[in-house]
């Protein structure tokens, strides 16, 4: 692994891919904070700290969680809302904006209920938010997302992502299903406990 | 299939765009009697479109949109183009091709979905302007016609090559003279209507989008022939308002100018004997169903 540390921008106009510069993604049962391998319990608990001192924390589900096209993204719907309820009861600022699919958008995306992949950085400008959370957006679109993000802002991102992880987020978990992400809003529970 | 599949989570309604929570509650996604009658008042399957403004391109592919007999199950191929302004903002799964592969890329999808989804019907429709079916594409367009692929390609004519400002096109008229074009087209519109009927396709119709119903029953034949038996092709003349110096009122007016008797878009029809007896089969068994339904209704 070479030196390179995936942190929170502004990070330059294009900043290079994570994986790029050397960083590598987690085996199952890992996740990566910075860049770094943990193991995934280590990661829960600080995504559950950085979500539970945040500004702003955010979840941004995307299309293959809004839509109901199978048994498991209603699932995970409803894990995700319980993680965000979790948020909201613990700071009344917490948001959750949908990223319904990944049209460029004309003539412009309405940053306050919405996040679009080809400029996300919009919707994190505009309601401030300091760290947030992808989850159901398919790769492709994460990866852009997230150095769209890391280049032009200073929002912490966390991907809960289903498939290997997104090196190109501050922490990355892989093989999202719906118990891990139970597991999470767990996490979030207990740690708000110990605050 | 219909809608079922096009549902958002219920702890994700609430915070939907206004414009996802009305094409699921209104779309005609698995509508049986869709047509062009639902533009304007059902949820359309375009949300938005970055044309000029009183482009006909965009009520003819409202009217595609509107006529597709099974959205759900329907990918559309589209090219480089203003067509390709659209796509981003259609309700129906759509591939954008690099200029001119449109057919080619049919071919494979078609191909494909026939072997991953034996059991389903799967539709595919390329939508092109005419720089991209008849010029770039001429190669991509006929190969398909001449391997007899089973899906539908529809042009929309507007006699040049418009997003880039107006160069001469294969379909442009004789003697026209584009911004782009100042020296004057030298040889007449490529008569590709007929080069389609002798490159193999089943059904081909040439008209302009003045008269909805006849997009639709045209829209619909070329559809579902390709669907049972080979290549179907549309072109529909859809002028370029911008490029020939009219106002965004004046699109219909100039279809309409275009159509009458001898003119470049009076309307034509090709069927092959092979569709023409499928579409007398399917009018049969649609009077049948009609008529059970009076019947139904009367006791
Ligand atoms: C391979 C390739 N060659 C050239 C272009 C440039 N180009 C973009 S749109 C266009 C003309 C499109 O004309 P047409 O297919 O008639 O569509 P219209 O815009 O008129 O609807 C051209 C040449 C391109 N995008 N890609
Ligand atoms: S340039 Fe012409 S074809 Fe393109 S959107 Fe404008 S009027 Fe329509
Ligand atoms: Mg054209």
């Amino acid at each position: 692994m070479g030196n390179y540390r995936v942190l929170a921008g502004p990070e330059a106009f294009l900043p290079p891919s994570a994986a790029c510069a050397g960083v590598v993604l987690p085996d199952p049962g890992q996740a990566h904070i910075h860049g770094e391998i943990f193991h995934e319990d280590v990661a829960m608990e600080e995504a559950a700290k950085r979500f539970l001192s945040a500004k702003v924390p955010t979840i941004f589900p995307g299309p293959m969680v809004l839509w109901n096209w199978n048994p498991k993204s209603a699932k995970k719907a409803t894990a995700i809302k319980a993680m965000y309820d979790e948020l909201k009861d613990h700071n009344p600022g917490a948001l959750l904006i949908p990223m319904p699919d990944y049209r460029p958008k004309y003539p412009k995306i309405n940053p306050e209920i919405e996040i679009n992949p080809n400029h996300p950085n919009l919707t994190v400008w505009h309601n401030k938010i300091d760290v947030c959370m992808f989850v159901g957006v398919h790769c492709h679109q994460a990866n852009l997302s997230l150095k769209i993000i890391r280049g032009g802002t200073n929002c912490y991102t966390i991907a809960m992502c289903a498939m290997a992880g997104h090196e190109d987020a501050m922490l990355s978990f892989r093989d999202a299903t719906p118990d891990k992400i139970w597991k999470l809003v767990e996490v979030i529970k207990d740690v708000r406990k110990s605050l | 299939m219909g809608k079922e599949k096009i549902k958002i989570n219920d702890e994700f309604y609430d915070i939907m765009p206004p414009e996802y929570q009305e094409l699921v509650e209104e779309a005609t996604y698995g509508k049986e009697s869709r047509g062009w009658k639902d533009v304007g008042e059902a949820k359309e399957l375009i949300e938005e479109h970055s044309l000029c403004a009183g482009c006909p391109e965009s009520i003819a592919f409202r009217y595609v949109l509107a006529c597709l007999p099974k959205p759900e199950d329907t990918v559309m191929v589209g090219s480089t183009g203003c067509t390709s302004l659209v796509f981003p903002h259609v309700a129906v799964h759509n591939i954008h091709s690099l200029f001119g592969n449109q057919n080619a890329i049919a071919s494979g999808l078609k191909r494909t979905l026939a072997l991953r989804f034996p059991e389903k019907v799967k539709d595919v429709v390329v939508l092109a302007g005419d720089g991209a079916t008849v010029d770039i594409g001429l190669d991509m367009t006929l190969q398909s016609w001449f391997r007899q692929e089973k899906f539908t390609t529809i042009c929309f004519d507007n006699e040049l090559y418009a997003n880039t400002g107006g160069q001469e096109s294969g379909l442009m008229q004789k003697g026209f003279v584009g911004k782009m074009a100042p020296a004057g087209k030298k040889f007449d519109k490529v008569p590709l209507p007929e080069i389609a009927r002798n490159s193999g396709c089943h059904y081909v119709a040439v008209m302009t989008v003045s008269k909805p119903n006849r997009v639709e029953k045209a829209i619909r034949n070329a559809i579902l022939v390709a669907r049972e038996i080979g290549p179907t092709y549309i072109q529909l003349y859809t002028p370029c308002i911008l490029e020939i110096g009219k106002q965004m009122m004046e699109g219909l007016q100039e279809m309409r100018d275009s159509e009458g008797p001898g003119k470049r878009f009076e309307f034509k029809e090709y069927v092959s004997d092979e569709a023409k007896v499928f579409l007398d089969e399917m009018d049969a068994e649609r009077k049948r169903k009609k008529k059970a339904l009076r019947a139904a209704r009367a006791k």
